[in-house]
This record gives structure tokens, sequence and C-alpha cells, in this order.
């Protein structure tokens, strides 16, 4: 689980020392926040029946969790420790109302895409708990680089069970972004092309029928469990973390 | 820290987050409006994709200029009500289909845009109704006589991924709807949605395997949403409606 990780950082050290660079790379795969600590799990259920909704969450899930991170370490010493829950929470909840209207400007499918999913993003654990373990306790430039990683490694796994969950669900790859792709699926003639790929479009591997179950949120629990399970046997010292 | 410190804090936290949420608010709500009509009309575009795609126009593939253009030069939006009496100075695409279905149904406004397209005209009208889950709608393109459908759009609230949600991302199966009639020898009876195959080909569309209760949503949607405009269609049809 997340503990509070306190370090003296010396003056001429480098901005992006060993130090800075396990901050980044840690949350990726050893100490990520999905498969490790597992955290932030219902959101990562949610939204990655596709992997374009899957980039955008995970795009706006770095973002609030370095900036918050940024934030917060930034007023640690201000901060009433009365009241800091409440003042993190307000710093997210600013951060993901801002997120949240500049995609509805951005790109408006999405924004009804991922609909009551980015609001969430408040109550994603993740985003709070290195607030809470790390920020509080960190200068702003460690923070914002934890806050970076722990958005990454989260994005990460989306993007990978999105991947897997259209490929089997839908044969293509980006649906409704401008570069869909069709892989698998009901067809004739293999098609990586715009214009064709969203409508039944046809494919080398037209044998093969959609897998419906990969579309269900239930796939994505599938997936997910099969990372832990794959990660956790490549390294035997993770078994005992969580 | 003293009680007037945390109040100090959390006021000016409080303001200056209200300011910047006011002003991003400010900045970015014309262009999220901006994006709102787009996809709204282009959902009803996507109503007559049919004609639309002989015209040699795909809705997928329409800019948001030419979607503008479109609506600009070739449609034209009316307001009517039960009745079929049209309400002046009202535009179709400012009725929210949500808040008309709360009030009684004589006070209901239907909006109906009457699109001119090489040389035939084609009606839309908007119907809304509930799924398994929430609410869905869709729009309506009938041809002129008022009695052939020319294709159909739904959306959804939140029915299932894969199951009932294809109600809007089957094209295949949204497809069957165009050359149905809603007529049976002058008699009002709507298109169905038969589970395990549509057995009456005038009147009747295929279901959709694990989506029973949002297909039995879409065919009851249609019968009502449509009902409420047959005063309309039998004024501009002449009462030919065969």
């Amino acid at each position: 689980m997340a503990t509070t990780v306190e370090t003296k950082v010396p003056k001429n050290e480098p901005l992006f020392g060993k130090k800075e660079r396990v901050l980044l790379t840690d949350p990726l795969l050893d100490n990520n926040p999905i498969t490790i600590q597992v955290l932030g799990v219902c959101s990562a259920l949610a939204v990655t029946s596709l992997v374009y909704p899957s980039l955008v969450m995970a795009v706006a899930v770095v973002f609030v969790c370095a900036f918050s991170s940024l934030v917060t370490s930034l007023l640690r010493n201000a901060i009433p420790k009365a009241v800091r829950l409440i003042v993190q929470l307000v710093i997210i909840a600013t951060l993901v109302t801002l997120v949240n209207e500049a995609l509805k400007a951005i790109n408006y499918p999405v924004y009804k895409q991922l609909s009551v999913y980015i609001g969430l993003i408040i109550t994603n654990c993740i985003v709070m708990g290195r607030l809470e373990a790390f920020a509080m306790a960190n200068k702003p430039w460690r923070s914002f680089l934890d806050g970076v990683g722990n958005g990454l490694g989260y994005g990460l796994i989306l993007v990978v069970v999105g991947a897997i969950r259209e490929i089997f669900g839908k044969g293509t790859l980006f649906a409704g972004s401008p570069i869909v792709m069709r892989f698998i699926g009901p067809g004739e003639e293999y098609i990586i092309d715009t214009a064709t790929a969203n409508q039944w479009g046809s494919s080398y591997f037209g044998w093969y029928a959609n897998n419906n179950l990969m579309v269900m949120s239930v796939a994505a629990m599938f997936v997910i469990a099969v990372l832990i399970w794959w990660q956790r046997s490549r390294n035997p010292k993770l078994v005992d973390i969580s | 820290m003293s009680t007037k410190y945390i109040y100090t804090f959390a006021l000016i936290m409080t303001v200056l987050v209200a300011l910047l949420l006011a002003g991003s608010k400010v900045m970015l709500g014309p262009v999220a409006e901006k994006n709102e009509d787009i996809f709204n009309k282009r959902q009803i575009l996507e109503a007559i994709s049919g004609p639309l795609e002989k015209a040699g126009k795909s809705v997928a593939d329409l800019t948001d200029q030419e979607v503008l253009d479109i609506f600009e030069q070739q449609v034209q939006q009316a307001v009517v009500m039960a009745d079929g009496e049209t309400v002046e100075g009202k535009n179709a695409i400012e009725v929210d289909m949500a808040q008309e279905r709360k009030k009684d149904e004589s006070e209901r406004f239907y909006p109906v845009y009457e699109v001119a397209l090489d040389g035939s005209k084609y009606y839309i009208f908007s119907v809304r109704g509930s799924g398994l889950w929430d609410a869905i709608w869709g729009n309506v393109a009938l041809q002129d006589d008022m009695n052939t459908v020319a294709g159909v759009s739904f959306d959804h609230a939140g029915e299932t991924p894969g199951l009932g949600a294809e109600i809007k991302d089957n094209t295949k199966w949204k497809s069957q709807f165009a050359g149905k009639k809603i007529y049976d020898n002058g008699k009002y009876v709507s298109v169905n949605v038969r589970k395990g195959g549509a057995i009456d080909m005038e009147h009747e569309v295929d279901g959709l395997s694990g989506a029973t209760v949002t297909a039995d949503g879409v065919s009851d949607m249609l019968y009502k949403g449509l009902k409420a405009y047959e005063p309309y269609m039998k004024e501009v049809g002449n009462g030919s409606s065969k």
C-alpha cells in the first residue's frame, strides 16, 4: 500500500537525477497503482471498452494527478492540518472541473462517451492517495513527477486493457478517433482504412465473430486480473506487497 | 494553527477557486455550446444517412462546418404540438426532448426537421423513451409520403455496451428500418422490433439478441413518439397517408 515517503533533497542534486527517474518509472510497473496497489479500478472497468476514450481518460488523470500534486506540495506548509483532506479535495475537484470543461470544448463526442467518468476522477483513490502519501511531505518538483508517474501507471493499464478489449470485442483499434483501424471481424478483405472501417468492414480474419463479452465491463475484470497474475508470476517479490 | 487561520485559508481558497472556474466557464462555454449544437445536429442528420450517402456524403465524414451548412441551407425547422398546430417563433433544435417528456402530453413541443435533398423531401421527427437502464432517444426520418421510413438514429444514456447499446452502435441493425412503413392500409402501426426476427417485413425489424428490453423500449418509443406527430403528418401529407 502507499506509504509516506520522506526524502531530503540536497541543494546541489540534479533536476533529473536517479531518484526522480525512479519516481516516474516505479509506478509504471513495480508499484503500479492499478495492478499492485489495486486503486482506481472502478474507472478502469468502466471506460476501457475502447482504446480512444481510455487514452483520453489517461491523459486527464495524468494532468489531474500531476498538477494536484504540484499545487498541494506548494501549499503543504500553509494547509491547516485539520482541514487538509478538504483542501486536497477542493484542489482535485477544481482541476477535474477544468479538464471537464476543456474536454467539452476540445472533443465533444469523447466527452459524451466518457460522460460521468471524467467527473469521477475526483473520487479516484490514486489522486488523493498520492497527495496524502507523497505531495504533503515532499518538494514541488518531486511531487509533480510522482503525480505524472502514477497517472502514467494508471493510464498504461487503461490503454493496454482498452486495446485488448477493443480488438477482441469490436475487431477495431482507436474507433471513434480519426485513425480508426479494423483488424479482425466479419468480411472478405483486409482493410485499414478510415472511410470504410467504421462501417460493416471486413478483414482477413473474417471468420472471427466479435466477442460481446469483451465489450462488457466484466471483461476488464478478467483482463486486469490476468495482468496482475502475469506481473506477479514474473516478479515473485511483488506477491506480498499488497 | 488557530481557527481564524483556518477560516481565512478556506475563504481565500474558495474565492480563488470560484474565480478560476468561473473564468474557465466564460472562456470555454461558448465553444462547448457550439460543439454540443454540432453534435446534436449530426445525430439528427444521421437519420437520413441513407439518402445522404446517395448524394455522395457520409455523415461520419462531414466536417463540422458542413453539418452547420446543411442545417442552414437545406433544413427547415418547425415545432408542432400534439394537435398538429405549428408553434411560431421557436426553433426545433431548441426543443429539449427530456424536458418535454415531463410535461403533460397536450402541452409538449415536438421538433420537426424538413430536409430538402436532391429534389426529394424528408421529415425528421424526434422520439424519446426508456431502455433497460435509462433513457433512450432517437430521430426518425420519413419520406414525404409520411409513411415510408428513410432512416433512423438512436442514442442512449446507459444501455449495456455490446447488448442494448447496439441500438446506437450497430449500423447494420439500424439499416433495417429504411423502407419500412408506419401505416398499414391507413391504420397507424409504427415499426415494431420483433424478438426472434421480423415476420411482417413491411412493419417489423429483427430484434437484438441479448437486448430484448431495450428493443421493446425502441418499439414503444417509436409507437408513442411517432403517434404524437400523426396530426401534423396528416396536415402536411394532405391527409394522404395510406
